[in-house]
């Protein structure tokens, strides 16, 4: 089944719907950070050591993110393939929304940026947990987090993935309901929700940033 | 009106071809544009020279013979037309028109701007039809009553004249429309659901077979769609092949 | 009666068929295997054809010279299609719809052939809505029907302004659906140069890879004909480009008769002509004629004011306006048949109330169906009293839910909205009754090759009615020719395949080669279109809508000297190996030359007018066609014998029996 060019693309939908769900819970667990530092730190710390976060949804989230690229990558360098002579002149704004054709350009900002975010985040979490076997510190989470963003340079990238990233999701998003068949009275609410979820998400991620970049711990 | 085509030539499907610039005068807004490219050829017959080769025969917008890809546009930047029925009051004195054959992997150039577009006929025959026997035995036309909606739309699908204009639009050369037009038009008919698993499975596998791209929902097709062939096609398409796969 | 033998089976006229199709003779499963058809033309009658055939097991080669059988012309009839169904309980039959189109045909069809068109009428349309061709439909979900030209009963069933088009892609599925068996062998982008006859009978034929430029020889057993009609000889009209004479000419050339070459349609609603960079005219849909109606100014100088821009036609007030044809013909009013309506559209603008600048065109006004929709749809509605403004809103709506195609076509090709001014239309050449002549079995006279559809003479005698064209070449394809074919390859299932490389095939393939040769060598003056043009103003001018003995004589003089001409010095670019769109059409045009001649003489011999055909010499003092059934009442069927002025005259008495020749009334 996965060889045909339909089912490939139900991958993609679903693997993008799970991770836009993923990304909302990332948000929610994030804003905790700007508003109730406890929280945030009790929460980090269930995510962090919870066996059923860890050995199950984790490798599900790896594998949801490894899946999307890599069909991605795959569906388009077929893409490419069924247009071996390229126009000279393609006026491809005339038809089409600039997200909609860059989603490899959006996707791969993002791919980057997932790497930078596993440097500064997974990496270390693994290390610490895993390999340095440190002991369980519930309080840690709020101060790492705050300190990651005191460089300008990080928030900055951070702002420009989270920019791409809503781009990605702005023809994503609604994108994924068309590929599953969703095509009905619907499709105006389901573009509308894309609209305000693709925005104000990035825009809460790039306000959390800001926010601890302008706020850093001074002791 | 004064114009300057760049025209792309292609001597054979084995040649390589390339842009090459013609002046043109004498243009009136009332000519389409095929008329003007007939005045072209007009002038390069007289000259000598070869004239440039391109398809078309009814030149009323039905027989989905014409294309080009007129400016970056298949069928130019006029909406719900085809390329015969594109008039040149749509351009101004002076302008720059880049004539281009569709290009798709699935659509070889034979000649200038003359592609090879029988990658759709496969696919309308890999189970494009309802196989009834045309004996004209069959029950009567109204012992099959079809809700007016079903039918209107079921038309809407139909009207699809397989010009290959969705191909030529989409940044991946995808067929999806044209594949999910004649799916969706047996989809909403009763006559249709006896093959309907066999039937979208066939064609969504020829269509890959042909190496067209892949859909990515930019809704191109749609836009440039000469007939106004609509996406819920292409939805409708996806619910027939996932239930499809669910009976196997 | 000559050597033309109808065939005509004996007994009474609603038993013919059934009687003729219990007598002949069938080929067993096991046969029908070995023997194969070539069927040149894929549009209704061709498609329908080569898939009924393949179906029952022939092996079946089908030639377009389009890139797909799907676009063949037929894929622009609009209106629909007549089927005596008698869906709407207004009284229609089989009798009913046999009658009004042999009246409609001005009494020059053959009965036997017409009456079998309306007994497998209603067949068609079960067949098409088997296939699943989305026929329109009323709310209860039941078919539904309109009223065309020439007739009192609504017995038109339709798909928006596209039956044709759906009814041919219902045919093209039928078709890949015995490609997809292996049945047909489907060769696109091919043109037939010519047939090849073994012992008399046809026995293959020799086409043009139009991509490679080879020559091919083809063999089987049988050769169908479904290559339409010849329109394009007037240059400008509403077939396709591509539309063409070829196959019918070569099997003329070959020995089959032509028949009634001067019968031809010309279409009272089609787009004016805006310029002389014209490459052909668009149709509007004569369902048009429902609900629009036809006028122009009452006086002259209005007119004259109107075509100078000073005026505009909705400034003219009710009773300064002329309904030509309401007032001519109150019974029948806005849907008169074509050649009525057309000619009555020509009157008038010769008289000077043309109404663009060129002074051919006429009005099709819909500004009072608009009002009369709008204030049915507030009652249904509910709006009490509804205003001007909600009356023309709602009423165009239900003109756009009809027509709105047609009228989007309209405004994209002449700029203006026809929901606001009147449209502006004139009489176009559409269809040609004329054609192969054929008998009761749609064989002519070369054994072995059949001609169906537009490219036969048989059903619509003088004028076609409206949505008849679809009927006849479903007709032919599906249920006729199957049948018919199929009692001469009886004959022929121990003959084995046919070698292609008997002599005769190479004869044949050898004059092809050296006709295009012929051509490419010309000294190269003139383009292929500056002929074709100027024959198309020679059989607009003098054989169009009105014709007389002096205009005819002149026609046939100079065809022959244009056609002299071109040979010598028409210019060709590139090679005939290869690609090459002007050799294609030097070829048609050639042919076109040579029949347009043929065409005048034989409007020239037929001293009367009836349907197309109209004689100035034979008109009424009030101008309606004056018919000579004494000495007319026969198909002039024409043999070959070299030039189109030696051709040689055959006449097939048309025999009625079981309708009363009467003079045409539809006032």
């Amino acid at each position: 089944m996965i060889k045909s060019s339909l089912a490939r693309k139900v991958v993609m939908a679903l693997s993008g719907l799970f991770l836009v769900f993923f990304l909302g819970q990332h948000f929610v667990i994030n804003i905790t950070s700007v508003i109730a530092p406890d929280t945030f730190n009790s929460w980090s710390h269930f995510m962090g050591y919870n066996p059923l976060v860890q050995y199950l949804l984790q490798p599900i989230l790896i594998a949801g993110v490894v899946v999307h690229f890599v069909m991605g990558f795959i569906l388009e360098l077929q893409n490419s393939k069924a247009r071996g002579v390229r126009y000279v002149k393609y006026k491809g704004d005339a038809n089409a929304s600039w997200v909609s054709r860059n989603m490899l350009i959006s996707g791969g900002v993002v791919l980057a940026f997932i790497a930078l975010h596993f440097y500064d985040f997974w990496l270390p979490e693994i290390a610490y947990k895993y390999i340095e076997s440190n002991p369980e510190d519930a309080t840690r989470y709020h101060a790492e987090t705050v300190h990651k963003f005191e460089p300008i340079w990080r928030m900055v990238l951070y702002i420009i993935a989270f920019v791409l990233l809503a781009l990605h999701l702005l023809h994503g998003f609604a994108s994924s309901f068309q590929t599953m068949g969703v095509n009905n009275k619907y499709t105006p609410t389901i573009k509308l929700v894309t609209k305000i979820y693709a925005i104000a998400i990035p825009l809460g991620f790039v306000f959390i940033a800001i926010y601890h970049h302008l706020n850093p711990i001074t002791h | 009106m004064k114009l300057t085509l760049k025209i792309w030539r292609q001597k054979d499907a084995a040649s390589k071809g390339k842009m090459v610039d013609y002046p043109i005068s004498g243009v009136e807004g009332d000519m389409s544009f095929l008329e003007m490219l007939d005045v072209l050829n007009e002038q390069l017959i007289n000259k000598g020279e070869e004239p440039v080769e391109f398809d078309h025969d009814c030149r009323e917008g039905i027989c989905g013979t014409c294309s080009l890809q007129i400016n970056g546009e298949p069928h130019g930047p006029d909406r719900l037309v085809t390329t015969c029925q594109l008039h040149m009051r749509k351009f101004n004195d002076g302008d720059t028109i880049v004539i281009e054959p569709f290009r798709a992997t699935a659509f070889p150039v034979l000649k200038d701007l003359i592609v090879d577009r029988s990658a759709l006929d496969r696919i309308q025959q890999s189970g494009g039809y309802i196989s009834v026997n045309t004996s004209g035995n069959t029950v009567d036309a109204n012992a099959i009553p079809i809700n007016k909606h079903d039918a209107d739309e079921a038309m809407d699908a139909a009207t699809c004249i397989g010009c290959g204009a969705c191909v030529a639009a989409c940044k991946n050369a995808s067929a999806m429309l044209f594949t999910s037009a004649k799916v969706s038009q047996f989809a909403l008919l009763p006559q249709g659901q006896i093959e309907a698993t066999e039937r979208v499975q066939n064609m969504v596998r020829q269509m890959d077979l042909e190496g067209f791209g892949n859909c990515t929902n930019t809704g191109a097709c749609e836009v440039e769609c000469p007939k106004g062939i609509s996406l819920e096609n292409i939805a409708r398409m996806n619910r027939e092949y996932y239930s499809a796969s669910l009976k196997g | 009666m000559g050597i033309l033998d109808s065939k005509v089976p004996a007994g009474p006229l609603a038993d013919k068929w059934t009687n003729h199709k219990n007598q002949i003779d069938l080929v067993n499963p096991a046969n029908k295997r070995n023997i194969d058809i070539i069927i040149v033309g894929t549009g209704l009658a061709g498609g329908a054809a080569a898939a009924t055939l393949a179906e029952l097991g022939y092996n079946v080669k089908t030639f377009c010279y389009q890139d797909s059988p799907r676009r063949a012309h037929s894929i622009a009839a609009q209106g629909g299609i007549n089927a005596a169904k008698n869906y709407q309980g207004d009284g229609d039959s089989n009798y009913r719809l046999f009658y009004d189109t042999v009246k409609g045909g001005d009494y020059r069809s053959r009965e036997a052939n017409v009456y079998r068109l309306a007994e497998v009428s209603a067949n068609i349309i079960d067949q098409c809505v088997a296939q699943g061709v989305p026929f329109a439909r009323e709310y209860g979900g039941l078919l539904d029907n309109r009223s065309f030209g020439g007739v009192l009963v609504s017995r038109t069933f339709y798909a928006k302004g596209q039956t044709g088009q759906q009814l041919l892609l219902g045919a093209y599925a039928a078709m890949n659906r015995q490609i997809n068996r292996g049945k047909i062998k489907s060769y696109t982008r091919h043109e037939m140069m010519d047939l090849v006859k073994i012992d008399g009978k046809a026995r293959g034929i020799i086409a043009r890879n139009l991509v490679t430029g080879e020559i091919e020889r083809h063999s089987a057993h049988a050769v169908v004909l479904a290559t339409g009609g010849y329109g394009n000889v007037f240059f400008l009209s509403t077939n396709a480009m591509g539309s063409n004479v070829m196959a019918a000419w070569r099997a003329h050339r070959k020995g089959a008769f032509f028949a009634n070459p001067c019968y031809t349609q010309i279409h009272p609603t089609c787009i004016p002509v805006s310029g002389d960079h014209q490459s052909k005219l668009t149709l509007m849909s004569e369902s048009l004629r429902n609900d629009g109606r036809i006028w122009v100014p009452k006086r002259l100088e209005d007119a004259q004011a109107i075509r100078e821009g000073k005026l505009t036609p909705l400034q003219l007030k009710e009773e300064d306006r002329d309904y030509y044809l309401e007032r001519r013909y109150p019974a029948f009013g806005n849907l008169v048949p074509r050649d009525v309506a057309s000619r009555a559209a020509k009157e008038r603008c010769d008289a000077g109330f043309g109404v663009n600048k060129t002074g051919e065109a006429v009005y099709l006004d819909f500004a009072s169906a608009i009002e009369r929709y709008g204030k049915e749809k507030a009652m249904t509605s509910g709006i009490k009293n509804p205003d001007k403004n909600t009356i023309t809103t709602l009423g165009k709506e239900v003109i756009e839910a009809k027509y709105g195609n047609l009228f989007q076509m309209y405004e994209k090709i002449v700029d203006e909205n026809p929901y606001e001014t009147p449209m502006m239309i004139y009489p176009a050449v559409h269809y040609t009754m004329g054609g192969l002549w054929v008998d009761y079995n749609l064989q002519t006279t070369v054994e072995g090759c059949y001609a169906a559809g537009e490219a036969n003479f048989s059903d619509h005698g003088a004028n076609r009615l409206g949505a008849s064209a679809l009927m006849q070449g479903l007709a032919d394809g599906y249920f006729v020719l199957p049948y018919t074919i199929g009692d001469y390859l009886s004959n022929d299932i121990r003959t084995g395949a046919i070698p292609t490389d008997a002599p005769e095939f190479d004869a044949a393939e050898k004059e092809v080669k050296d006709r295009l040769s012929k051509l490419m060598g010309g000294k190269g003056l003139h383009s292929v279109d500056y002929y074709h043009k100027k024959l198309g103003k020679i059989m607009w001018n003098k054989c169009g809508m009105a014709r007389n003995a002096k205009h005819l004589n002149e026609a046939i003089e100079e065809i022959s000297a244009l056609r002299a001409d071109f040979w010598e010095n028409v210019k060709i670019p590139g090679d005939a190996n290869g690609m090459n769109q002007e050799l294609e059409k030097a070829g048609r045009v050639a042919d076109f030359l040579e029949l347009g001649e043929l065409f005048a003489k034989d409007a020239l011999n037929r001293n009367e007018s009836c349907g197309g055909h109209f004689r100035e010499e034979y008109q009424t003092p009030e101008g309606e066609a004056l018919r000579d059934d004494e000495n007319y009442r026969y198909v002039a069927a024409w043999e070959y014998k070299g030039a189109p002025k030696d051709a040689v005259l055959h006449k097939e008495e048309l025999v009625y029996e079981n309708i009363e020749l009467k003079t045409r009334s539809y006032k």
